[in-house]
């Protein structure tokens, strides 16, 4: 009785993923159409008014307002801060990426939250938290300014405020993925005589090297952009504590707009080099992941 | 990254701020001032290099003038404030950071500049506002800063304030209620009066913008006169932006002479023409009387004979659990 029935359904099964394949053309098109205008109007179109605004006074204006020596400090002033950051969550990121995956302890599930705190707390709160530790009138500020130690209206506190924030990237690409991989690898390689660092670099880095790249260009491309955290301890003071973000801000309320916008556009430009970055990443990350499975 | 900015940075937290040649300024702001100071630094460093042979590096930070002052008594190594207000340099004083006897120290209450509070409309002025009263009607949208953070914002507030006081003769319920109204027509509070102004100009947004008058016709000057203009109100208030060494921080670093040097010579003749040029009021009589054409003709009160002072006013209207916590109601 049931052999037919299941005949049945195995010859029209071609068919029928044929028919859901091809079901109401209209509806793709539409969801199609709906996210291509969604991202036209919110995303593509607001990036083309930053160029077009930045270059509505010519090249040459546009050149002179980038090597405008308090834009150049504060380009650099980003690419450290960047510079800092970046190495810092990288390595942390690992650590406890590593520490929440590879091992078992008591209290992990409030380490995972903790990771994720940055990501749940403003950045304005972010910023404030340093105010109150290292703030003249905060718990270490009278220590700080005896010893004549800048933390908070200096660079040091930018980074403080840019590490806050930006923890959670690398370890946050990284736990999902070394979830999955488990142990197995790096008990064979430790059977096989290899030794703790021999693992790490022969085989677990290997094996997360795409995702831990693609962890830490977010992170970068979070580090350079933070505004929040970073206009609380900044002090605005011009061309030694105002990152891009913040200089493009003091532009544009000085009735400067295209300067601000083209110092708006070098920062749009290095995130979309970064974006750009990340589709080259993943795209190899998929190659070398559908390579193994060929040779299965 | 950039090796030379890393030891830079480094040398910051060591706290080794090296300094061989030029001196450091750091001149603490609030909002409208950015284009007075950037001129009058330049003509303040070269009178500073041709008197005693030494380059200055000036650093500018501007912001509302409550938040600015916020700032230096966290730790914002400022030598000298230049803010809005007296009681916001009391703030700081406070906190044992400047002398409390500061506004003596320099002449006329340590304000080399006054200004006041005046309307700017659209041109045309399509809603008819002419006087506070104006600002009470239910289709006008009035734009003023936050008096909890804005210097600006305070005086327009004590400047309504006290046209109310004048129109139901001292009555304070009738005055708030007055001032209330107000307030009801504001659709947003931006921190500083910069923000105010790009929030009316720049985003065109609101009927009337309560500004500083020196903001006023710099909007004039940015924007062109076709887009703008100016209302000067019947009564307004004189406002004596206030400006004071930071005592602890100059110590600490020893720019005590620059930094009193600093504020002094804004008492001078070029630096009021810069003053006057600027489109606040210079305190130099032949200063203000060259640039008396440019301001508008209103009968100014000041805070001292309607208020009793910043003090007392800060007090009772923006302290916590004060006159604007008690009539300012968001989102009506």
């Amino acid at each position: 009785m049931s052999m037919p029935g299941a005949g049945l359904t195995a010859r029209l099964a071609p068919a029928a993923v044929q028919a859901a394949r091809s079901e109401s053309p209209w509806l793709r098109w539409a969801l199609c159409g709906v996210t291509f205008a969604f991202l036209g109007l919110f995303l593509v179109l607001p990036l083309v008014t930053v160029f077009v605004e930045a270059f509505s006074k010519g090249t040459e204006w546009y050149w002179n307002a980038l090597i405008d020596p308090v834009t150049i400090a504060s380009i650099k002033l980003t690419l450290l801060i960047a510079a800092v950051s970046v190495p810092l969550n990288t390595v942390c990121g690992l650590a406890a990426a590593w520490a929440i995956t590879k091992f078992q302890f008591r209290g992990k599930s409030i380490l995972i939250t903790l990771i994720d705190l940055p990501f749940s707390v403003s950045p304005v709160i972010a910023g404030l938290v340093f105010v109150l530790l290292f703030g003249l009138q905060g718990w270490f500020g009278p220590w700080l300014r005896d010893h004549d130690i800048k933390i908070i209206f200096a660079v040091p506190g930018i980074v403080l405020a840019t590490v806050f924030v930006t923890f959670p990237f690398v370890a946050r690409e990284l736990i999902p993925l070394m979830q999955d991989q488990g142990m197995g690898d790096e008990e064979a390689a430790r059977v096989l005589g290899a030794s703790g660092w021999q693992t790490f670099w022969r085989v677990t880095l290997p094996n997360i090297k795409w995702a831990l790249l693609y962890g830490v260009l977010l992170c970068n491309a979070r580090a350079m952009g933070e505004f929040g955290a970073v206009a609380v301890v900044s002090g605005h003071i011009r061309g030694l504590t105002t990152t891009m973000p913040l200089h493009i801000e003091i532009l544009y309320n000085e009735y400067n707009l295209a300067a601000a916008f083209a110092v708006a556009s070098l920062l749009a430009l290095l995130a979309m080099v970064t974006l750009a970055a990340m589709t080259v990443l993943e795209w190899r990350a998929a190659q070398s992941r559908d390579l193994p499975a060929e040779t299965d | 990254m950039n090796r030379g900015h890393l030891i830079a940075g480094l040398a910051l937290l060591a706290g080794t701020t090296a300094q061989a040649q030029s001196i450091m300024l750091l001149n603490v702001s609030y909002d409208p001032t950015r284009e007075l100071y950037t001129q009058y630094n330049k003509a303040f460093g070269a009178h500073w290099e041709k008197t005693t042979g030494q380059k200055i590096t000036f650093q500018q930070s501007h912001g509302g003038s409550g938040g600015q002052a916020r700032a230096v008594i966290d730790g914002l190594e400022a030598d000298v404030v230049t803010l809005a207000l007296a009681y916001d340099v009391d703030a700081i004083a406070a906190k044992g950071l400047i002398a409390t006897d500061w506004i003596n120290r320099l002449p006329q209450n340590s304000a080399p500049y006054t200004s006041t509070i005046l309307f700017l409309v659209r041109k045309g002025n399509p809603k008819k506002v002419k006087d506070w009263d104006d600002l009470v009607r239910k289709d006008v949208k009035v734009i003023t800063p936050n008096p909890k953070t804005s210097g600006g914002a305070r005086w327009n507030y004590l400047a309504a304030w006290a046209y109310g006081l004048k129109k139901f003769n001292g009555d304070e319920a009738k005055t708030a209620a007055f001032v209330g109204d107000i307030l009801k027509n504001v659709p947003v509070l931006d921190s500083g009066a910069r923000g105010s102004t790009m929030t009316f100009a720049e985003r065109g947004i609101g009927d009337v913008l309560l500004a500083w008058e020196n903001e006023a016709f710099l909007a004039f000057d940015e924007f062109g006169k076709d887009k703008f203009e100016i209302v000067a109100p019947s009564l307004s208030i004189l406002a004596e932006p206030n400006v004071a060494v930071v005592d602890k921080n100059v110590d600490k670093k020893g720019s005590r002479k620059v930094a009193e040097e600093y504020l002094k010579y804004l008492y001078s003749d070029e630096a009021q023409d810069i003053i006057g040029k600027n489109h606040y009021r210079p305190r130099d009589p032949k200063a203000a009387a060259k640039y008396k054409a440019s301001f508008a003709n209103v009968t100014l009160i000041t805070i001292d004979d309607v208020f009793g002072g910043w003090q007392k006013a800060q007090k009772i209207h923006f302290a916590e659990g004060g006159t604007f916590d008690k009539i300012y109601k968001p989102g009506n």
